[in-house]
């Protein structure tokens, strides 16, 4: 079988700087044109030509060898030159170097910047100085939109439908753009969403963003058919927000006993890269209820349909 | 310098909060003092060569006295001088400027107040008068010379930004200072809570993934200064208060007697945490701005006397610290040159007298800090703003006379503007 992707969608946008703001019928839009890119990828012959000539630059300001991989990908296969540039985290002014940087690669003529920055609303600084579309790959604790977006689809392609579904979020809620992504998605499509964490990893009055908030596993996962678990960081193991690795997994930690508290058919998610027997036991991460790889694989196919959509808005599209 | 000519302002609203008249008449300035306010001094015969100011619609008030500013003089010209900061000051209707001790090297010595002052004298179109450091170096740790400072001219104690962990350390500053009358001024932050925090806590910096600073941070640091004042009987004064939560234990202290005073800044009476919306970093101020319940607790609490000064708390910063991700950039407003006209939004929205404004703008300060200003008493210092109060105009940061741009109001409209300074009798300023 071949699939053609027939790419007629568009988003009347420059940039993707977050979920907030995008509309239902812009997501399912990204989601069906992931879908096309989904069968594209799985045939030998994966290339397309929609990027040709463009140029793509991924401007890592933290590492990420999964997210930075899975961009390179996308847009290699839609045909753009993509170049990688990994800026350390080891300079003190980090803030000076995103806007020098931005101005360098700007007057290289880029088409696209993908953007990963540990601070909140750097990639909304860094779309208000280039003259490229910019897509923001996580930034600070604010988003993660192709995060997001990738799980979405996993989450549709295995349960056919997003509306309705119970969807819990677990563990660093606090400093995460992927919660936060997340919940701003799941909401526009339809789903309850909860989350489940040590009340020092629950951001304040999170409650408003209108989910419903637990502490406790046990209640949490009640009923729930997806459970996407978050990674832990290191240096927020030992004390300062929670007493150490061990209580962590004991009373958050997704081992088999803590999944039978949700439904018999709820499936696990893991954005990556995982801490297992920290947030997560091997067990569930390679179980049979775990969606972890299928989440990689839809990485590519929904940043392509991003790469793509916002492609068409580009100059001489 | 030449004395100026004596100056009539002619039939102008006079408002003064010193003596809680607000009247219409004309005001002789002579030898840099109010000489003398009458409904009509034209017929009594003017001095010779006095100038005559039409002043029919304009409002004569004392001219602003500002407790917070913060000017890179000596140690960062390149983001505020004290000559710039007066010109600033000047077109605000700003005519005495509180200098803080942040500065390189810090005012923590003698020989550097008296450095300020000279510089102050020479280069400055304002009354400028330094408040000292009240630790050394402001680590928080050991007092400063407080009498000799004091004897030197600073007229108050402050560690500017930083707040002072100790107890103990503020607590024989406040014994000490007390028998050299010394108000300390103290930024009521607890920054073990603080931690990383960028903006007010709540959903807003949750959702803007922005780590937030509580407000139980100034409220518990407030808290126990004004215990270590009930202990120590000495003079206190929070440097800016931003919540509801501080103006409970306030109004407490006020009512037990204490000597315990506090300042708002012009920013969170006019501004709230919604502005920061965008990662605007000219709303990145510390403390930080609040939500708009706040705002309007502060508003109230200014309008009742319990809040006793607004201060601009202009801390000029150029843009190599301001164009950055928003957790990365500097804190900080520029205010000096807006304060009146941000203030006169709360009057013109009801909230706030016109007397009230200018008593906790120029007259309360004056009188905390013992300076011959704000008012426009027989025989004071021809210190005066002059306001076309229905003057309509739009801020554009470009014409502002300070070294930096980081105002919060680019753009603003204000109804009310300062068309004339004067310090001592001499024109300073003048909208043209």
């Amino acid at each position: 079988m071949t699939s053609n992707p027939t790419a007629s969608f568009t988003l009347a946008r420059r940039h993707l700087l977050g979920i907030e703001g995008l509309s239902p019928d812009e997501i399912v839009g990204l989601l069906d044109l992931a879908e096309e890119f989904v069968l594209l990828n799985r045939q030998v012959e994966k290339k397309r030509a929609t990027l040709r000539g463009r140029t793509q630059i991924n401007l890592f300001f933290e590492a990420s060898t999964r997210t930075q991989s899975s961009f390179e990908i996308a847009g290699k296969r839609l045909g753009a030159d993509v170049m990688n540039m990994s800026v350390g985290n080891s300079s003190v002014k980090k803030g000076e170097t995103l806007i020098d940087t931005a101005a360098t690669l700007n007057a290289m003529h880029p088409d696209v910047l993908i953007v990963r920055h540990s601070a909140s609303g750097a990639a909304e600084l860094l779309a208000r100085k280039v003259d490229c579309a910019v897509v923001n790959a996580g930034d600070g604790a604010h988003e993660h939109p192709t995060q997001a977006l990738l799980d979405a689809l996993t989450i549709r392609r295995n349960k056919g439908r997003i509306q309705g579904l119970t969807v819990a979020i677990c563990g660093d809620i606090i400093h995460s753009r992927v919660a936060r992504s997340n919940i701003l998605l799941l909401h526009a499509l339809g789903a309850q969403v909860r989350v489940i964490a040590p009340p020092t990893l629950l951001p304040k009055d999170i409650e408003r963003f209108g989910v419903e908030v637990h502490g406790d596993m046990k209640r949490g996962l009640a009923d729930v058919d997806i459970v996407m678990m978050l990674r832990l960081q290191r240096e927020r193991m030992n004390g300062s927000y929670v007493p150490s690795v061990k209580e962590y997994f004991h009373f958050w930690g997704l081992d088999e006993a803590k999944l039978r508290f949700a439904r018999p058919d709820a499936l696990v998610m893991h954005p990556g890269p995982m801490n297992r027997g920290v947030e997560i036991d091997s067990a569930v991460a390679d179980g049979p209820q775990s969606l972890i790889r299928e989440q990689v694989e839809m990485g590519v196919a929904v940043r392509m349909a991003v790469l793509d959509a916002l492609s068409r808005n580009l100059p001489n599209a | 310098m030449r004395e100026p000519r004596p100056t009539l302002l002619a039939n102008a609203r006079v408002l003064d909060p010193s003596s809680d008249m607000d009247g219409h008449g004309d005001l002789l300035i002579a030898d840099g003092v109010i000489k003398d306010f009458a409904a009509n001094l034209k017929s009594a015969g003017l001095p010779e060569g006095t100038e005559i100011v039409d002043c029919r619609g304009l409002i004569a008030v004392p001219g602003l006295v500002d407790m917070r500013a913060f000017i890179g003089e000596p140690g960062a010209e390149h983001r505020e001088t004290l000559a710039s900061a007066s010109q600033a000051a000047a077109a605000g209707g700003v005519t005495t400027i509180i200098c803080q001790p942040e500065t390189d090297p810090i005012i923590d010595e003698p020989a550097i107040v008296d450095f300020v002052m000279r510089r102050a004298r020479d280069t400055a179109i304002v009354n400028v008068h330094p408040m000292a450091a009240l630790t050394k170096r402001l680590e928080g740790r050991e007092m400063t010379e407080i009498g000799l400072l004091r004897a030197a001219g600073a007229v108050a104690f402050t560690d500017g930004t930083h707040s002072v962990g100790s107890a103990q350390v503020l607590r024989r500053a406040l014994t000490y200072g007390r028998d050299f009358d010394a108000l300390i001024v103290h930024h009521t932050e607890d920054k073990s809570l603080a931690g990383e925090g960028v903006m007010n806590e709540g959903e807003l910096a949750s959702r803007l993934g922005l780590a937030g600073i509580p407000k139980a941070a100034e409220a518990i640091m407030f808290e126990r200064d004004v215990r270590l004042a009930a202990i120590t009987r000495g003079r206190y004064h929070a440097a800016s208060l931003t919540c509801a939560e501080s103006l409970d234990v306030l109004r407490r202290a006020k009512e037990a007697g204490l000597s315990v005073t506090a300042s708002a800044s012009i920013n969170h009476l006019t501004l709230n945490e919604r502005d920061v919306v965008g990662y605007r970093t000219f709303f990145k101020l510390t403390p930080p701005l609040r939500a708009e319940d706040d705002r309007l607790a502060l508003v109230q609490a200014v309008a009742d006397g319990l809040i006793d000064v607004i201060v601009s708390d202009h801390d000029p910063q150029d843009v190599d610290v301001k164009r950055l991700p928003f957790s990365e950039a500097a804190f900080g407003a520029i205010g000096l040159e807006t304060m009146l006209a941000a203030g006169l939004r709360l009057v013109n929205d009801g909230s706030l007298s016109l007397m009230a404004l200018i008593r906790a703008m120029s007259t309360r300060p004056a009188e905390l800090l013992g300076l011959p200003a704000g008012t426009l008493r027989l025989g004071q210092p021809a210190d005066i703003a002059l306001i076309a109060p229905d003057e309509a105009w739009i801020l554009d940061a470009a014409n502002l006379k300070s070294r930096c741009r980081n105002t919060p109001f680019d753009e603003a409209q204000f109804e009310g503007r300062v068309v004339r300074t004067l310090v001592a009798g001499r024109t300073v300023y003048e909208y043209v």
